[in-house]
C-alpha cells in the first residue's frame, strides 16, 4: 500500500479582489481558466496590465472547477492541432512560469480503438500528429496491456480492445491550481480580479464597444472580450450577435480515494469510458453530455449509470468502487466541435467560446492567443481558422471525425 | 432524469425520447434565393435560450412522432407540450423562485 | 462496554466479527461500530496523512473517522463502520481514509426497480411515518423508503406495517433527489446476511417517480472543532447515547458533556442512566450559569458555564482528559475517557439542494433551513429545523483556545484539514466558501462535508467577521451516500453490456467458423476461415478471387432497410436523396445519396419502388436507425402535407447477395421460375420470386461490379435461404465471405463506403459522383450548400485510387499523403490528403488504396509518399476505379 501524502503547499498569496475601477484598457468578462489566462498574458506578453477580469459569482468556479482535467493535444485537424499543441507545450513549462504548482503530470493519455473503423481513424490521427509534430504511437493490444494491466483487453468482452493510440506528453493537472496560478499571476502584475460583478448590458457608440454596465456599475472599456463559455450566447445576444453555439449539460463524477490503480489516462469513444485517477487517488471520470440544452449545471442520472456499465465493461476492477459525487458543468459546443476565437462583428469586442469538451486543455494555449488577438486587434495565426465567419463561407474544421466527445 | 409528456403517449421517462433542438426553425421556402450568411444561419445557428424555450423532441422508443416543448431550460421545468400545428402556446412569464 | 440490558440487539443470538485481525463479540442487531464500542476498541483507524489515531466521533452516516475495507461478502473499500450491520464471520480491515480495489472477479448481481408513487416519504423516523400514514390514509401509492434495518416504532408512533397502498423499503437509502420528482434509493439486499440466499441480488437500485416528495430526513449532529477534537475518545453527544440506546454499549465510562443547547444536559443524562460517570457538563453559551442539575436518581450533574479548549491522552493516543476553560478564564483538566460534544444540528438536506432547493442560516435553530423547495417537495421533521429552536441553541463552531494550535483543531476529520489550513486559504486571499473547500480539500471526502461543511462556513464567517446570515454551503450532489459501480451498472455488464445484433442466419456462420466484426451493435461475419488458423489475408485471398472467377454470397441482412408507402414517396425521395428518384419505374431500383443541409455526405443506399406507392431503400448498416429519424424528421417537421409512411423493416427481410460470374446459374437453380437473363432481369431491376415455397424478391445489384443478384425472403426464413443456396451453389464452389472481401470487391470498383471513405467534410462531388447531384431539381436537402464558396474552392480532397510505385508494398489505411521530395522529419509537415481503404487486392495483382486527395481528380499519374509510422511509401495516384473500369463484368458472362 502506497503511504498517502499530502498535496504540496499552495503559495501563501493568490490573490485579492479588487472594486472595479470606472475604467480599463481591456475588460475580460469571465474570470474562468480562459479569462484569467487571458490576463495573465495581456500583461506578461503584451505589457497590458490595466485590465479587469469580471467574474459574476467564484473565480475558476465554472467549467473549470467542473472538468475531469485531461490535457492532451493529439486533435486530427492541423488548424486543432496546432492551437492544442501550443498550449501543450505551454503546460510544459507552466509551473515555472507561474512559480506555483499545478500538478502537472504527463502520465500519457490512452485512445482506445474497438473496431476496424477505431483502428483506421486512431491511425489516421497519429499519423496526423506525428507530421504535426505531436508525440502520437499506435499501440498494440499487448502493449496496452502492459501499460494499463487492470484493462480488461481479453477477447471475453462485448468490444474488446484492438489496440490504442497513446500520447506520452498528455496528462492532468489540478484544475482549482491552474486558475489560481493565473489569477496570482495577473494580480502580481497589477490586473484587477473583480468577483460578483455580473455584466448585465454593454455599452456602445456605434459599432464600437466602449464598456459594461455590471451589479457594481458602469465600467468603461478600450476593448472588451468575452470569455464566458457557456453564458456566451447570453451576452452576445446583448451585443445582437447570434453565436452557432449550443449549450448542454456534461457530467462528470469522482469515487472515494483509492490505492493508485491507474498511471495513465484512458479514453474510449466507442465505450464512452474518460477515466484518470487523480493525485489524491480518486477515480475522475467524464461523462456523455446531455442532448438537451440545459444551464443547471445537472445532467440525467442515467447518463451515469450508462457510464458505470461502460467503466466496468472496461476495468473489472472498478465494480466495487464507489461513486462519491457527480455533477456538471455547461459545456458549449460548435456545430463542428471546434471553437470560437477572434473578433466579434463590432469593433473593440472580442469574442472566445464554443471549446466544449476541450476548454480545460487549451486554457494556456487559448489565453495566449487570445491575449494577441486583443492586444493587436487582430486575429493570430493559431486563431484565424476558429473565426466566427467561418460558418457563413462552409470552411470547417470538424473535429466530430475524430470524437463525438473529446474529453 | 427528465418526465417527458408525449402528446400521442403520455408521460413517459426521458430515456424514451431524442432531442431535436429549437423549434419553430422552418426549412426556408427557396434556398437558392438566400446570401450565404441567411443560409448558414439556417443551417448552424439555433437559438441558446436561457430561461423558457421551446424546443423539439421526439418519441423515438415509443410512437416516432415529433412534438413541441416549452422547457426551461435552468429549472428544466416544462410548461407545455403540444404537436407540430397546433397553435403554439404561450410562453409561460418568467417566475424567478 | 456492553451493558448487561438495552438496545435493539438480539442478545441470544451471538457472533463473532473480525477487525484488523482481531475477533471480537457481538450480537445480531450490532454495527460494526457497535461491536468495537462493546469491545473497547477505542483506536479504530489512522488519520490519513498525518497518521493520527481516530476512533469512532459518530454512531451513523455522519460517521468521519472510522472507514473499513470489508473483506468477506462482496468485498467493498471505503464503509462507514457504523453503517455495516453485523453478521456473523464478517472480516473487516481499518482503512486510512483511503480504500483499495480488490482485484477479484465482483460476482455480486444488482438489479434496478422503477416505480411510480403518489408520494414518496424519505425517512422512516417519527416524522417520516406520520408523512407516510397521511399520505396512505388520503389513498394511491406511497413508498416510505428508510435507510436502517427498521422503521420508528413504539410509544406514540402509529404502526404503519401492513397498512394498504403503503410499501416500506428499509436499508433503504435515497441518494439522489432529481427532475420531475424523480428519485433514486439503494436498497442494501443481502449486506447483512452471513449467507445471502443464491438467488439474490445484492443491492437494488429504485427509480422512483413520485408526484410528492416528503423529506424527513432527520438532521445531523454537529460537532464543535477545539484543539484536539480528533483524539478517539470526542465524540457527537447524540452518538454516544445513541451507542446506548440502540446498541447497549457504553462508549466510556466517564464523561464530559460540552455543548451550546438545552439538549446537552439530556444527553449527560441519558448517559448518566446508562452509568456513565458524568464529571462535567460544559454549556458554552454566553447566558450559562454554573449550577447543579438533576441528573439521574442517585447523582447529580455538575454544568459549568465555558468551553472545551483542548484534550489530553494516554500514550496510545486516546482520550484522557478535557481542558475545560471556565467563564473566568481559568483552565482545568477534567478527566475522562469520553467527551460527548454538540454544537447544535444540521437538518440533513442534501436532497433537497440537488436539484434547485435553496437553505438560509437561520439563528434562531442556529442552522440551515430550507428557504427554496423544489417543486412537489415537503420537508418535515427535524429536517426542517424548526426543532431545534427549542433548544435555544447559540451557535458555537470552533474554540481557538489561548495555547491552541490551529493546525491541532480538526475542521475535516477525514481530510485531516484544520483551523490553520482555513487560516491559510483566507491568507492566500480566498473569502468563497467554495475556494476555502477547495484550498483546503474540506468537504471533499467521502461524507461529502456531512460533519464539516457548515461548520467550515461558520469558522469562515467568524474569520472574515461578517454574519452567517452571509453563509453559504457548498452545493451538495448526489449521491447522498457513496453508490457501488457496479450497483449503477446493474445487469448492463459482460455480454449486457451493449445489446448485440445477429442476423437471422448467425447460426451458419458460427458453425461455420466465421470471424466476427463488430459494426455498430451487429455482429457481422468478418471472414470465412476455410481451416483452423486461415489468415484474414489467405482467407480473403481466397474468397476474392472465388468471386470474381465464380461466385460468392454473402449475408446482406443488416443492411438498414425502410418501408415507404404513400402517393407522395416520389416527391418526398426527391427532396431527401440527391439525385432524381421520383421517374423510377416500378420494377426498377436506383442508387442514391442523402445529404445533410451543409451538402456533406451523410448515407447512401438503393431505391426500389414496388408499385405505385410502395417503395423500399436500403441504408448503410451502422446508419439506419439514423436514416429512419432523419426521413421521419422532414416528413413530420417539414412536410407534414406529404403522405408518405416510413416503416423499418431491417429485421423484417434476411438478405442473401449472390455474387460472381456464376451467380446467374445460382439463382436460376434455386428460383426457377424466374427468367435471369440479361433480357428479362436486367441491371437494377428487381422481381418477385419463388425459392421453394418461398416467396422472395430479387434485385440485380452489386456492389463488387460483378454480375450478382441480392435475394430476399421473410428473416426468419433466412437461414434456409442461405443453405438452398450454399447447395445450389456447390458445383460452382461457392464461397461464403464476409466484410473485409464485401470491402475489397467495392474498393476494386472505386465505390466508397459512407463514413470509411467520407467522414463529416466530403461532399457528392469530392467523391467523383457529381452525376448523383441533380441539377435538374429545383432543391434537395443539402442543395444550396453547394453553391457555397467552401464546395467550389480548389483544393478540395477528393476520392482517388493508389497503388504503389513499386508495385507490392503494402499500403495503410490511415496513411497521410505528403508529396514527395517533402523530409518528414521537418515538422509540421503538409499533409495532402490520407488513405481512406488499403487492400492487397488479388485482381490486380498489386496493393492498393483510396484516399482523398487534395485537388486530387486532376492528379491521376502523379507521385506521393503514403505516410504510415512517419516511413513513407511511393505511391501513384490512380483512378479510383482501378478494375474493369469500363463496367464489363455486372451483367456476367
Amino acid at each position: 500500500m502506497n503511504e498517502p501524502e499530502r498535496l504540496p503547499n499552495l503559495p501563501e498569496f493568490l490573490w485579492a479582489d479588487a472594486e472595479p475601477k470606472s475604467a480599463y484598457d481591456v475588460i475580460i468578462i469571465g474570470g474562468g481558466g480562459h479569462g484569467l489566462a487571458t490576463a495573465y498574458y495581456l500583461a506578461k506578453n503584451h505589457g497590458i496590465t490595466n485590465v479587469a477580469v469580471l467574474e459574476r459569482g467564484w473565480l475558476g468556479g465554472g467549467n473549470m472547477a467542473r472538468n475531469t482535467t485531461i490535457i492532451r493535444s493529439n486533435y486530427l485537424w492541423d488548424e486543432s492541432a496546432a492551437i492544442y499543441e501550443h498550449s501543450l507545450k505551454l503546460w510544459e513549462g507552466l509551473e515555472d512560469d507561474l512559480g506555483c504548482e499545478v500538478l502537472f503530470s504527463q502520465r500519457g493519455v490512452l485512445n482506445l480503438a474497438h473496431n476496424l473503423g477505431d483502428v483506421r481513424e486512431a491511425k489516421r490521427r497519429v499519423n496526423a500528429n506525428q507530421l504535426n509534430g505531436v508525440d502520437a504511437e499506435w499501440l498494440t493490444t499487448e502493449e496496452v496491456r502492459k501499460l494499463v494491466p487492470i484493462l480488461n483487453a481479453s477477447d471475453d468482452v462485448r468490444y474488446p480492445v484492438w489496440g490504442a493510440t497513446f500520447q506520452p506528453r498528455a496528462g492532468i493537472a489540478k484544475h482549482d491550481w491552474v486558475a489560481w496560478g493565473y489569477a496570482r499571476g495577473a494580480h502580481a502584475m497589477g490586473v484587477d480580479i473583480v468577483q460578483g460583478c455580473e455584466v448585465l448590458d454593454f455599452v456602445t457608440d456605434g459599432n464600437r464597444v466602449v464598456g459594461v454596465e455590471t451589479n457594481r456599475g458602469r465600467i468603461n472599456a478600450g476593448r472588451t472580450a468575452l470569455c464566458a463559455a457557456g453564458h456566451s450566447s447570453g451576452l452576445a445576444a446583448k451585443l445582437g450577435v447570434r453565436l452557432p453555439v449550443q449549450s448542454h449539460p456534461l457530467q462528470a463524477l469522482v469515487s472515494e480515494l483509492l490505492d493508485q490503480v491507474l498511471d495513465t489516462v484512458v479514453m474510449s469513444n466507442t465505450v464512452h469510458v474518460y477515466v484518470s485517477q487523480a493525485h489524491k487517488g480518486e477515480l475522475v471520470m467524464g461523462a456523455g453530455i446531455d442532448s438537451y440544452i440545459g444551464y443547471g449545471q445537472r445532467g440525467s442520472f442515467p447518463v451515469i449509470e450508462h457510464q458505470m456499465a461502460a467503466a466496468i465493461e472496461l476495468f473489472p476492477i472498478f465494480a466495487r468502487a464507489h461513486v462519491l459525487r457527480t455533477w456538471a458543468g455547461i459545456v458549449d459546443v460548435c456545430p463542428d466541435a471546434s471553437p470560437i476565437v477572434g473578433h466579434l462583428p463590432l469593433d473593440n469586442a472580442f469574442i472566445n467560446c464554443g471549446w466544449g469538451t476541450g476548454g480545460f486543455k487549451a486554457t494556456p494555449g487559448v489565453g495566449w492567443v487570445y491575449a494577441d488577438t486583443i492586444a493587436h486587434d487582430r486575429p493570430h495565426e493559431l486563431g484565424e481558422p476558429f473565426a466566427l465567419t467561418r460558418f457563413e463561407h462552409g470552411s470547417l474544421i470538424d473535429e466530430h471525425g475524430a470524437a463525438a466527445v473529446a474529453h | 432524469m427528465l418526465s417527458i409528456c408525449c402528446p400521442w403517449c403520455g408521460w413517459r421517462d426521458e430515456l424514451e425520447f431524442s432531442y431535436g433542438g429549437q423549434a419553430h426553425v422552418a426549412y426556408p421556402a427557396n434556398p437558392a434565393e438566400l446570401d450565404d450568411a441567411s443560409w448558414s444561419e439556417y443551417i448552424f445557428f439555433r437559438d441558446n435560450t436561457l430561461g423558457w424555450f421551446r424546443e423539439r423532441w421526439v418519441h423515438t422508443a415509443g410512437c416516432r412522432m415529433w412534438f413541441n416543448a416549452i422547457r426551461h431550460t435552468v429549472t428544466n421545468e416544462f410548461a407545455a407540450f403540444y404537436r407540430p400545428g397546433d397553435p403554439v402556446p404561450e410562453m409561460p412569464v418568467e417566475v424567478v423562485r | 462496554m456492553r451493558l448487561s440490558s438495552g438496545g435493539d440487539i438480539f442478545r441470544d443470538r451471538p457472533l463473532t466479527i473480525s477487525f484488523d485481525g482481531r475477533d471480537l463479540g457481538g450480537f445480531e442487531g450490532d454495527t460494526l461500530a457497535s461491536i468495537l464500542v462493546a469491545n473497547g476498541v477505542r483506536v479504530c483507524a489512522r488519520s490519513i496523512y498525518a497518521g493520527r489515531p481516530r476512533g469512532l466521533m459518530s454512531s451513523g452516516s455522519e460517521e468521519a473517522n472510522v472507514f473499513v475495507q470489508v473483506v468477506s461478502g462482496a468485498g467493498e473499500p471505503m464503509v462507514r463502520a457504523t453503517e455495516i450491520e453485523a453478521y456473523d464471520g464478517l472480516v473487516t480491515e481499518s482503512l486510512a481514509s483511503k480504500g483499495r480495489l480488490l482485484d477479484l472477479p465482483d460476482t455480486s448481481r444488482y438489479d434496478k426497480r422503477f416505480i411510480h408513487v403518489e408520494t414518496l416519504v424519505v425517512g422512516g423516523g417519527r416524522s417520516g411515518v406520520a408523512a407516510a400514514a397521511e399520505a396512505a390514509r388520503a389513498g394511491g401509492r406511497v413508498l416510505l423508503v428508510h435507510d436502517r434495518a427498521t422503521i420508528a416504532r413504539g410509544e406514540g408512533v402509529e404502526s404503519v406495517v401492513g397498512m394498504g397502498g403503503l410499501t416500506i423499503l428499509t436499508r433503504t437509502t435515497a441518494t439522489g433527489l432529481h427532475e420531475h420528482g424523480y428519485v433514486v434509493a439503494v436498497e442494501r439486499r443481502t449486506d447483512h446476511l452471513a449467507v445471502p440466499p443464491e438467488t439474490w441480488s445484492r443491492q437494488r437500485l429504485w427509480n422512483i417517480r413520485a408526484n410528492e416528495i416528503v423529506l424527513a430526513t432527520g438532521a445531523h449532529e454537529r460537532p464543535i472543532a477545539f484543539a484536539g477534537n480528533d483524539v478517539p475518545g470526542v465524540m457527537l453527544a447524540a452518538s454516544a447515547v445513541d451507542y446506548v440506546t440502540r446498541f447497549g454499549v457504553r462508549p466510556g465510562r466517564r464523561a464530559v458533556v460540552f455543548g451550546c443547547h438545552d439538549g446537552v444536559v439530556d444527553a449527560a443524562r441519558a448517559l448518566a442512566e446508562a452509568g456513565v460517570e458524568i464529571a462535567r457538563v460544559v454549556d458554552a453559551r454566553p447566558w450559562a450559569a454554573d449550577e447543579v442539575k438533576q441528573g439521574t436518581e442517585e447523582g447529580s450533574l455538575d454544568v459549568r458555564a465555558g468551553v472545551v479548549i483542548g484534550t489530553a491522552s494516554l500514550p496510545d493516543g486516546t482520550l484522557s482528559g478535557a481542558v475545560i476553560q471556565a467563564r473566568d478564564g481559568s483552565v482545568e483538566t477534567v478527566a475522562c475517557d469520553l467527551l460527548a460534544v454538540s454544537g447544535g444540528w444540521n437538518p440533513a438536506l442534501q436532497l433537497l439542494t440537488h436539484t434547485g432547493g435553496r437553505t438560509r442560516w437561520a439563528d434562531e435553530a442556529a442552522a440551515f433551513v430550507p428557504s427554496q423547495r423544489p417543486q412537489h417537495v415537503r420537508v418535515v421533521g427535524k429536517a426542517s429545523g424548526e426543532f431545534a429552536a427549542a433548544l435555544r441553541p447559540e451557535p458555537l463552531f470552533c474554540v481557538d483556545g489561548p495555547g491552541s494550535d490551529p493546525a491541532d483543531i480538526f475542521l475535516d476529520l477525514q481530510r485531516d484539514a484544520t483551523l490553520a489550513d482555513l487560516r491559510r486559504a483566507v491568507a492566500a486571499g480566498m473569502r468563497s466558501v467554495e475556494h476555502v473547500k477547495r484550498f483546503t480539500t474540506i468537504s471533499t471526502a467521502a461524507d461529502q462535508g456531512r460533519s464539516s461543511s457548515v461548520l467550515t462556513v461558520g469558522v469562515l464567517c467568524q474569520e472574515l467577521g461578517v454574519p452567517m446570515t452571509e453563509g453559504v454551503t457548498t452545493t451538495y450532489r448526489p449521491p447522498y451516500t457513496p453508490l457501488t459501480f457496479a450497483l449503477l451498472a446493474g445487469r448492463d455488464r459482460g455480454y449486457l453490456a451493449d445489446p448485440e445484433r445477429v442476423s437471422p442466419i448467425q447460426d451458419w456462420h458460427v458453425a461455420h467458423g466465421a470471424a466476427f466484426e463488430d459494426v455498430g451493435q451487429w455482429k457481422r461475419p468478418w471472414y470465412f476461415p476455410a481451416y483452423d488458423g486461415e489468415s484474414l489475408h489467405d482467407a480473403v485471398a481466397r474468397e476474392c478471387a472465388a468471386t470474381r472467377s465464380s461466385v460468392g454470397m454473402m449475408d446482406a441482412s443488416t443492411l438498414g432497410k425502410i418501408e415507404m408507402y404513400g402517393p407522395d414517396v416520389g416527391e418526398f425521395l426527391d427532396r431527401i436523396y440527391t439525385n432524381l428518384m421520383s421517374t423510377l419505374a416500378v420494377g426498377k431500383v436506383r442508387y442514391g445519396v442523402m445529404a445533410a443541409v451543409d451538402g456533406m455526405v451523410l448515407d447512401d443506399g438503393t431505391v426500389a419502388r414496388l408499385s405505385d406507392n410502395r417503395w423500399i431503400l436500403t441504408t448503410t448498416t451502422g446508419n439506419a436507425a439514423k436514416v429512419l429519424d432523419w426521413l421521419e424528421e422532414w416528413l413530420q417537421t417539414e412536410w407534414p402535407d406529404l403522405d408518405v409512411r416510413c416503416t423499418s423493416v431491417t429485421e423484417h427481410w434476411a438478405t442473401v447477395a449472390v455474387v460472381g460470374p456464376r451467380s446467374r446459374e445460382v439463382v436460376a437453380a434455386i428460383a426457377p421460375g424466374l427468367d435471369v437473363s440479361n433480357e428479362a432481369f436486367g441491371f437494377m431491376e428487381w422481381r418477385d420470386a419463388m425459392v421453394g415455397d418461398c416467396a422472395a424478391r430479387v434485385m440485380r445489384i452489386s456492389f463488387s461490379g460483378e454480375l450478382a443478384f441480392e435475394v430476399n425472403v421473410d428473416g426468419w426464413r433466412g437461414q434456409a435461404l442461405w443453405e438452398v443456396i450454399y447447395e445450389a451453389g456447390q458445383p460452382y464452389g461457392i464461397t461464403p465471405y464476409g466484410t473485409e472481401t464485401m470491402h475489397v470487391l467495392r474498393a476494386e470498383k472505386g465505390y466508397p463506403i459512407m463514413g470509411q471513405d467520407t467522414d463529416g467534410t466530403v461532399i457528392p462531388q469530392d467523391l467523383g459522383m457529381s452525376w448523383v447531384v441533380s441539377k435538374k431539381k429545383p432543391d434537395f436537402v443539402g442543395k444550396r450548400s453547394y453553391s457555397r464558396a467552401d464546395a467550389a474552392r480548389e483544393g478540395r480532397k477528393q476520392l482517388v485510387g493508389l497503388i504503389p510505385s513499386d508495385g507490392s508494398s503494402p499500403l495503410m489505411e490511415g496513411a497521410q499523403l505528403v508529396e514527395t521530395g517533402v523530409d518528414l522529419t521537418r515538422v509540421p509537415v503538409p499533409m495532402v490528403g490520407h488513405v481512406t481503404s488499403a487492400y492487397d487486392s488479388v485482381s490486380l495483382g498489386s496493393p492498393f488504396a483510396l484516399a482523398l486527395l487534395a485537388d486530387g481528380a486532376n492528379r491521376h499519374g502523379e507521385e506521393l509518399q503514403a505516410v504510415d509510422e512517419l516511413v513513407g511509401t511511393r505511391v501513384r495516384v490512380t483512378s479510383p476505379v482501378p478494375y474493369d473500369p469500363e463496367g464489363a463484368r455486372r451483367d456476367g458472362n
